[in-house]
């Protein structure tokens, strides 16, 4: 595996761990911040983290790795 | 005539007008037909994939579930999410074997890895299967939406029967170019009428959204977290749904099949990253089902909640607007739904099945035909069998998931065989069969769905394992 798809394997599970695995430790409405019960603000927060979260997935492997053909 | 009749009717055709137009000078081949000569850029992928995710069940089940089971919805905020970072890893190699290969359609992916026209006929027949219920629910949604939109002035059969027909024939005309082209419409009226009424209505109400969560958490203190109204909808089953759905998404024949469309692997990347912002606007259908439930408890079908309340709120020509936004959100996944049905019967159940020397223009004059067969289907069991929201579509969702090891160790497992894949699939569609109708849903707090696929995935790897290697790609 190149190292570019290693670096964003990783980053790619960290939706997977705070939007699923994460939940039974996050399932409370106390603290209330911006308006939003704490589980609700738990997920629009990594919702809206995840496209950054990818894009940094992203420009890792076109660093480390080696363009493939049909890439462009 | 009054002006939210116009207003929906107006719509509806323009939109089917412009998805006929979308297809006009192309000649239509099996390549221009199902996956538009493969030269889709970022926007029109963008556009096609919005397309799909953002159904009736958006306007309805979501804010339907915050009105009558509470914290439970949040999984439709958050599978979307996992879909597209799972997405960002696999349809880049889903794509490139497609060009490779020339691929059109889910089934045809196992027919060339696996080399079994058997696998490749079941696959086509099981997605097909699961693809009526999901057809059926766009269509009651739509009813229900004209109904409410027209103050019960149209009746939602007649409804049914017309969009339904319209969509028939921009699916006829344009294939998949059609949807995409009416998917722009549908996308600008869904996030006006989503963001006017999902911030408009808790500040009518209460002033803010803040202070609606305060009223809600006042009165009703465990609705807002696990299993909320529910009784068995804990923390562990929204982990386990969110995987099922998360994973299982990409695996319904229909989004497989517009992956192909795309121009480039990259175009798919790309799209993986900027999709999870669509899944915003999901949060403020929630807050119209909060809001709701406030407002107008005691209702007995929470998928009434977003159009009562909107009755409720807003004058009557504001209800054309989120009629006619209702029915474009019907028509776009159902016209998509219906397009892959038609192909993966033609192509992968009659040429694979049963007529091998069928020539390519045949396949697609059987396809075109094939578009009215479902839509026909699809009327008919929508005003003669209907039933209840999203339990239909967590059932074909169990169902289409349990595609996910075929494709997923197809693509990245060399080992995988067609003996593997057969057994998995078929253990996997047995036990949801079995787990669900039997009424074991949750399975020990858990998605029934995902023990199945968890089945699924173990039986697939140890058959393999046990039977001889197969050739795999190249």
């Amino acid at each position: 595996m190149q190292k570019g798809t290693k670096y964003a394997l990783m980053l790619g599970a960290i939706p997977f761990i705070t939007l699923a695995f994460a939940l039974p430790l996050v399932n409370r409405i106390e603290p209330i911040i911006l308006g939003l019960p704490f589980i609700l603000f738990w997920i629009i927060s990594w919702v809206v983290l995840t496209p950054f979260i990818l894009l940094t997935a992203y420009l890792l492997e076109k660093r480390y790795n080696t363009p493939e053909e049909g890439d462009e | 005539m009054n002006p939210a009749l116009i207003i929906i009717f107006a719509v509806i055709i323009f939109s089917s007008l412009l998805g006929i137009y979308a297809g006009r000078r192309v000649k239509m081949n099996l390549e221009e037909w199902a996956v538009g000569g493969r030269r889709f850029g970022v926007i029109l992928i963008w556009l096609l994939m919005a397309g799909e995710i953002y159904t009736t069940f958006t306007f309805l089940g979501a804010s339907g579930w915050a009105y009558s089971k509470g914290a439970p919805t949040f999984y439709i905020l958050i599978y979307g999410t996992l879909a597209y970072t799972f997405s960002f890893f696999i349809l880049p190699l889903l794509w490139k074997v497609g060009k490779k290969y020339g691929l059109h359609t889910q089934p045809d992916f196992f027919i060339k890895r696996y080399d079994s026209r058997t696998l490749g006929v079941l696959v086509a027949l099981i997605g097909v299967i699961f693809i009526v219920p999901y057809l059926q629910l766009q269509l009651k949604g739509l009813g229900m939406i004209v109904e409410e939109a027209s103050n019960r002035t149209i009746d939602p059969r007649l409804a049914m029967v017309i969009s339904f027909v319209l969509t028939c024939a921009f699916v006829y005309t344009s294939g998949i170019r059609g949807t995409a082209w009416v998917s722009i419409i549908k996308d600008i009226m869904m996030i006006l009428a989503v963001g006017i009424v999902g911030i408009g209505v808790p500040y009518i109400y209460f002033g803010g959204f803040g202070k609606m969560f305060k009223a809600l958490i006042a009165q009703k203190p465990h609705h807002l977290i696990f299993p909320g109204a529910t009784s068995n909808m804990d923390a562990l089953w929204v982990m386990s749904t969110v995987l099922l759905t998360g994973l299982g998404f990409y695996m319904w024949p229909h989004i497989i099949g517009s992956v192909f469309s795309a121009k480039s692997a990259k175009t798919i990347k790309r799209n993986a990253v900027i999709m999870p912002f669509y899944q915003v606007p999901i949060l403020l259908v929630f807050m119209v089902g909060f809001t709701a439930l406030l407002v107008i408890p005691g209702l007995k079908d929470g998928d009434f909640a977003f159009l009562a309340l909107v009755n409720k709120t807003y004058p009557s020509w504001f209800m054309g607007f989120i009629g006619a936004a209702g029915a474009v959100t019907a028509m776009v996944p159902s016209s998509i739904l219906i397009l892959f049905a038609s192909t993966v019967l033609a192509k992968n159940v009659y040429k694979a099945g049963f007529n091998p020397n069928a020539s390519e223009e045949k396949v697609v004059r059987l396809s075109r035909f094939l578009v009215f067969v479902m839509t026909f289907m699809a009327l008919i069991f929508a005003i003669f069998f209907p039933s209840a929201l999203v339990n239909l579509l967590l059932i074909g969702y169990d169902g289409i998931s349990q595609f996910f090891p075929g494709v997923v160790l197809g693509l990245v497992w060399k080992r995988v065989t067609r003996t593997g894949v057969l057994g998995g699939l078929l253990t996997g569609i047995g036990l949801v069969i079995l787990l669900v109708f039997g009424g074991h849903d949750p399975f020990f707090g858990l998605n029934a769905g995902f023990v199945a696929l968890s089945v699924n995935t173990v039986v697939t790897v140890v058959m393999s394992l046990l039977t001889k290697p197969q050739k795999s790609w190249e």
